[in-house]
């Protein structure tokens, strides 16, 4: 393996692990305020076709992305009604989510553009353009840091950066602000919060609503950047590596970067090298595509380190005496 | 005193939600330009409208009974089994296993052995995640669904490189033998001299179903190990001190609850496909956990539920079939049912509640 | 004091006599009225008591106060005006401060995060602990509130997290602190210190309400008291004018007749041996440090103490169910035979099969199951009985037949086997327990505060039957926190402080007064404490039990 097929490699790493990083974000904050979300995968789903749909309509990515942040965060409040306003399960409205964006996607697919539930495919100008960075050429030809910086860090959508810059801006807004630290506060000890005069309803609507924006990126970044518009499915399990890459991650999110690009880099080996020879054994596609999955069960486990969810987790929050 | 009494709570309420599920339903299918009405007509027609219909409906109904009886039983221990369509692939490979080395001679025979190798895979599928949940407290949701998507990862393997006849280019198994062709239930009306459900895939595994709800209902309300479940499901301190293992009960219920689901695979890969095939759950693992909800979590409840999907499922195929409404709709329909009948189940329940009490209240006042 | 910026409103009015004022305040949950007609006065600058009974309907009272519940009718007057406390924001800032009985903390958060939480003075965090930091320097020198503000409260003992409560309310500018129960989880020692405390919150003029169901507190430290029966208030005095008989006959409605008639005990052989009994528990707190007492048959052996220093365990351990990831150490013998203290024949079935009973601590929680029906709840822990079984199945039959039969004799009502658990009211459901467990004839009963949230009426029953099972020879292990039941019922009192048994007394040769410095883990040096086996270091400590959540 040569220096260019490890940049290339990383490369599509980065394009591949964006998708599960800006959900895994999402997943995040919805679960540090206490509200268990296993319907990513659905919202990602929703937002990756409603952002395809505007992005042909209008032939503009950024409408796409508004409205692909328009169809996940309704999906949210739905998800937040469910299991913050009426105290419900929320694995079970996580999984009900999951399967409307499933069926809606496709019956309105199919109802406006009659192609089977596909989008059209998006033109140049319905797909977000990649960002050369500056002095990308001039670099290009320098030994050894120019690829790295004109193939792996430049020419990128925007969606890209965003989701990188996120990483520490939701460390900062954890660590460091008011709200974040109710936000924790409401996620471990909901009786905290509310006995010290905060809503913890609103509190967790919040939460429940950047994860609805966070998974509208998510999704326009599949349907609008990694490929050309939407088809059915096409989230094809990131939501559950996601939610998979937030636990592997513990809830934090400078791990949650880590997670997601050891995820992404999985996935762009098996795209890569559908049967990996290593010479001893061959590994095939499906068990790269399958470590995700394991890798976090082997968390879960708690052989490697101990995964401890939010306290409140799952739990609505009851007013008691 | 109890908020409302027992009728309004086992049934009203799930109705209730069916309803509002079936408006919601409705709205929509009006939004994409059809009549609710129109396609009402077109699913009934279609699913129950003559015995082809029914064949498959039953058929599908078989399916969801156990996926849904699978989902039931954890329940009952509180473990929410979401990896029923993970154990259900595991029970095809069972099945393809058992039929593909095993000899056997002729369906009676197979039949005990393929349901053995189904349930025996379905359940070790379900042993890793219930054992890290009673030893680990590894949250199950979360391994289940995991585990969900490596089962497909290794039926995926198992069937291109291991399975797959050579010179095949499908990702399945051969056929099974002739010998182990299950009966259908028309080849059972055929032999009462009656012609009923010609070509449906419908066979006698609809009856193990139903032997299965018995079985469930016996279990879950008539023996030790099922008032341990509930005891165990309702409060583990209580069950600790009544003596009542956790991990004992945590492992015995989802063994049985993967047991379930994995034996659906007698019925659509035994006795529908006849060989394994990668995507031969189809869902129906999913949709268990909306027919469990449904029909809350009583066995006779899932095989009302069970129906009502299977007609859902074959009326859905028929619809896009003659209308331009695709079948995905089922999977509206299958998603706002489990929304209502349980994550907003307050929602029915809360204005219910007050309902009652307050008639109660004018009851005690008159 | 020093401190937010956060204005507040209504206490402009330093002239009105009353800081709290309650006119017809009621409120019901349902068909229950937890609160009827309620009329309070709570002068300025005072500690005033609020009394009654478990469900007595003080909790309720107070939640309303602190914008928890909302009353149906009535209004609250904060220092002379009126205000609608719609929520505990507005409580906040009418200046009235909570310490609930459960702590409301954020377990792996520091002191200081937790004291900003919800009264941050800006978006950024970093000024607002700066901030605290040095308020609460000031608040612990002016009160003896010692914490250190970056511990994290999971590494906090319980009397230190109570600090930290009342601190936080201190921080929002509290006048009126309103504590429910303070002292339900604090050695006397501790309980002492917060006294103290109060009573220094009192001298800068803060007005404080203590709600408690021990009388002791009442009369020691309050200078009015109000008390509550069924939802009621039924009287408000000036502490100094009434006595506790007085004030317990007020809160039961009638004499209190706790003695219990029982003849002198006649102990046969020994029943239940235990020597040396440990246990850490997953968080490595030792929470039974040697344990070492014996149980004759024909005899009732009451262990007092403080809940929480360990007599949770210790049930739990000898009933068979120690808490997951817990290490035990010791013997325990039944009948001369030693029984297994891990593997699978340690379990509750097992103990219960070796003549064990049990009447757990918390009937609602461990007891019953409350969505079973009461004939389900018959059975539970016996379900594996020969007569509840036919062949593979369960005989329903005879088990309905066996709970009407118990119900009867116990007087459960309503008497409908039918209902589920949750459906009948607190001694009605306590019946249900000890009538499965003491008509199965045990060896030895367990029995864990018989009679917590239990009317009079069953609370007399319930003694009946627990002497009735000494006379015929049993032998009875009783934990109460209610020193009177354990004066009236016990043979032999065996006082459990922080693990260890700090002596043992007869009931006729002890005071309350003796038990209670044994309960805070003074022992007096002149008495014979070496039989005990006490090591030297407990003899004059008033160490905290471990940091109980």
């Amino acid at each position: 393996m040569d220096f260019d097929t490890i940049i290339q490699i990383l490369d599509s790493a980065v394009r591949l692990m964006t998708p599960l990083l800006l959900a895994c974000l999402a997943g995040l904050y919805s679960e540090r305020s206490g509200v268990f979300d296993i319907g990513l995968e659905g919202k990602m789903l929703m937002a990756a076709f409603t952002a395809a749909a505007v992005a042909y309509a209008t032939g503009n990515p950024w409408l796409g992305l508004l409205a692909g942040i328009a169809g996940s965060t309704a999906l949210s409040l739905i998800h937040g009604l469910a299991s913050i306003t009426f105290m419900g399960n929320q694995l079970i409205s996580g999984v009900a989510i999951n399967f409307l964006a499933s069926g809606m996607t496709v019956l309105l697919g199919q109802k406006i553009f009659g192609l089977g539930g596909r989008t059209p495919s998006l033109t140049e100008g319905g797909r977000f353009g990649e960002i050369t960075l500056p002095f990308a050429d001039t670099i290009r030809e320098v030994p050894f840091i120019g690829p790295i910086y004109a193939e792996l860090l430049s020419g990128h959508t925007a969606l890209v950066y965003v989701a990188f810059a996120c990483v520490p801006l939701t460390w900062w807004i954890l660590s460091r602000t008011r709200f974040g630290l109710r936000l924790r506060a409401v996620g471990e000890n909901p009786a905290s919060v509310d006995t010290a005069g905060v809503s913890v309803t609103r509190l967790r609507f919040a939460a429940v609503a950047i994860c609805g924006v966070l998974c509208g990126l998510a999704g326009a970044y599949l349907a609008t950047g990694l490929s050309a518009g939407f088809v059915k499915e096409m989230t094809a399990g990131r939501g559950f590596i996601a939610l998979a890459a937030l636990i592997f991650a513990k809830w934090r999110p400078w791990s949650a970067l880590f997670a997601t690009f050891l995820f992404g880099l999985l996935e762009a080996i098996a795209n890569r090298y559908p049967n990996l020879d290593l010479g001893v054994v061959t590994i095939p596609s499906m068990f790269m595509n399958a470590l995700p999955y394991i890798l976090t069960v082997i968390i879960l486990a708690g052989f490697v380190g101990r995964a401890i969810p939010p306290r409140a987790g799952g739990e609505p929050y009851v007013k008691e005496r | 005193m109890d908020k409302m009494p027992k009728w309004a709570d086992v049934i009203l309420t799930p109705v209730i939600s069916l309803v509002l599920a079936m408006a919601i339903s409705a709205i929509v299918i009006l939004a994409i330009g059809e009549s609710p009405w129109m396609a009402l007509k077109t699913m009934v027609d279609g699913a129950l409208g003559s015995s082809y219909g029914w064949g498959f409906t039953l058929y599908y109904t078989t399916n969801f009974i156990f996926t849904g009886l699978a989902v039931a039983v954890a329940y009952h221990a509180s473990l929410f089994n979401i990896g029923g369509e993970g154990q259900a692939m595991m029970g095809g490979l069972g099945v393809a296993l058992v039929l593909l080395y095993l000899p056997l001679p002729h369906w009676v025979l197979a039949l005990p052995f393929a349901m053995i190798g189904a349930a025996m895979f379905g359940a070790a599928w379900a042993l890793i995640p219930a054992w890290l949940q009673a030893k680990r407290g590894s949250h199950i949701v979360i391994t289940t669904i995991m585990f969900n998507f490596i089962a497909a990862a290794l039926l995926n393997y198992v069937l291109v490189n291991i399975l797959r006849p050579v010179g095949s280019m499908d990702p399945a198994s051969a056929r099974f033998p002739e010998a182990t062709h299950l009966p259908t239930l028309s080849d059972l009306a055929l032999v009462l001299g009656v012609e009923w459900g010609k070509n449906t895939p419908v066979n006698v595994t609809f009856f193990v179903a139903l032997i299965a709800c018995v079985l469930v209902w016996a279990l879950i309300w008539r023996t030790r190990l099922g008032y341990e479940i509930r005891a165990f499901g309702r409060s583990e301190p209580a069950a600790m001190y009544a003596g009542i293992s956790p991990v004992r009960i945590t492992v015995i219920a989802m063994l049985v609850s993967g047991a379930l689901a994995g034996l659906m695979a007698i019925n659509n890969v035994m006795g529908e496909s006849e060989r394994l095939l990668l995507n031969a759950v189809e869902g129906a693992g999913f949709i268990g956990i909306a027919v469990a909800l449904m029909g809350r979590n009583h066995p006779f409840g899932v095989v009302l539920a069970a129906l009502l999907f299977g007609f859902l499922y074959q009326g859905g195929g028929e619809l896009a079939l003659w209308t331009s409404i695709p079948r995905e709709l089922i999977i509206v329909i299958q998603a706002l049912v489990i929304l209502f009948t349980g994550a907003l189940d307050n929602m029915v329940r809360m204005p219910l509640e007050r309902l009652f009490l307050a008639l109660s209240n004018k009851r005690k006042d008159a | 004091m020093t401190g937010g910026s956060e204005n507040v409103g209504g206490r402009s009015h330093e002239t009105a006599p009353y800081a709290i004022e309650l006119r017809g305040i009621s409120k019901s949950f349902g068909s229950v009225q937890a609160n009827k007609n309620i009329d309070l006065q709570v002068p300025r600058g005072s500690i005033h008591g609020i009394i009654g009974e478990n469900g007595a309907g003080k909790s309720t009272l107070m939640s309303i106060l602190y914008g928890f519940y909302k009353p149906d009718r009535g209004e609250i007057l904060v220092n002379g005006q009126k205000l609608t406390i719609s929520d505990s924001q507005t409580a906040i800032r009418a200046g009235i401060g909570m310490v609930f009985q459960h702590f409301k903390l954020v377990q792996n958060f520091t002191v200081l995060e937790n004291i900003i939480l919800g009264a941050e003075d800006g978006a950024l965090l970093r000024p607002s602990l700066a901030k605290a930091r040095g308020v609460l320097r000031d608040l612990a020198k002016e009160y003896q509130l010692n914490v250190e503000p970056d511990e994290l409260i999971e590494e906090l003992s319980v009397g230190h997290q109570q600090r930290v409560e009342i601190l936080k309310a201190l921080y929002r500018h509290a006048d009126i602190l309103i504590l429910d129960e303070p002292t339900g989880v604090l050695t006397p020692a501790e309980a002492d210190h917060l006294f103290r405390i109060l009573e220094g919150l009192k001298a800068e003029g803060k007005t404080i309400i203590l709600i408690t169901h021990k009388l002791r507190e009442i009369m020691d430290i309050t200078d009015n008291v109000s008390v509550m029966r069924r939802g009621e208030m039924v009287a408000s005095v000036k502490t100094a004018e009434t006595s506790p008989e007085e004030l317990a006959e007020l809160m039961v409605g009638r004499k209190v007749l706790l003695s219990v008639d029982k003849a002198v005990a006649q102990p046969g052989k020994p029943i239940l041996q235990v020597q040396d009994l440990r246990l850490v528990d997953d968080e490595g707190v030792e929470r039974l440090r040697g344990i070492s007492f014996e149980i004759r048959a024909g005899e009732i052996l009451g262990i007092a103490g403080v809940s929480g220093n360990g007599q949770t365990q210790l049930l739990e351990l000898l009933g068979g169910y120690p808490e997951k990831g817990s290490t035990v150490g010791g013997t325990i013998r039944m009948n001369g035979e030693e029984l297994d203290l891990t593997g699978t024949r340690s379990d509750a079935a097992t103990r219960r099969k070796r003549g064990i009973g049990h009447v757990p601590e918390d009937r609602q929680v461990e007891g019953l199951i409350m969505d079973f029906a009461a004939w389900e709840n018959v059975a539970f822990g016996y379900h594996h009985a020969p007569e509840f079984n036919r062949g593979m199945l369960m005989d329903n039959g005879a088990i309905r037949t066996d709970a009407d039969a118990k119900m009867e004799r116990f007087d459960v009502r309503p008497r409908n086997s039918n209902l589920a658990a949750r459906n009948f009211s607190g001694g009605n459901q306590q019946k249900i327990v000890v009538a499965r467990e003491i008509e199965r004839n045990p060896d030895l009963l367990l029995i864990g505060q018989p009679t917590r949230g239990v009317d009079i009426g069953a609370i007399e029953f319930i003694h009946k039957r627990i002497v009735e099972l000494r006379d015929a020879g049993k032998a009875v292990l009783l934990v109460s926190v209610e020193l009177e039941e354990i004066l009236s019922l016990s043979d032999r009192i065996a006082v459990m402080f922080d693990g260890r048994i700090m002596g043992e007394r007869l009931p006729g040769e002890t005071t309350t007064g003796e038990l209670g410095l044994l309960m805070a883990g003074i022992t007096d040096t002149q008495n014979h404490s070496a039989e005990e086996g006490i090591p030297p270091e407990t003899q004059h400590v008033d160490r905290l039990p471990g940091g109980e959540a």
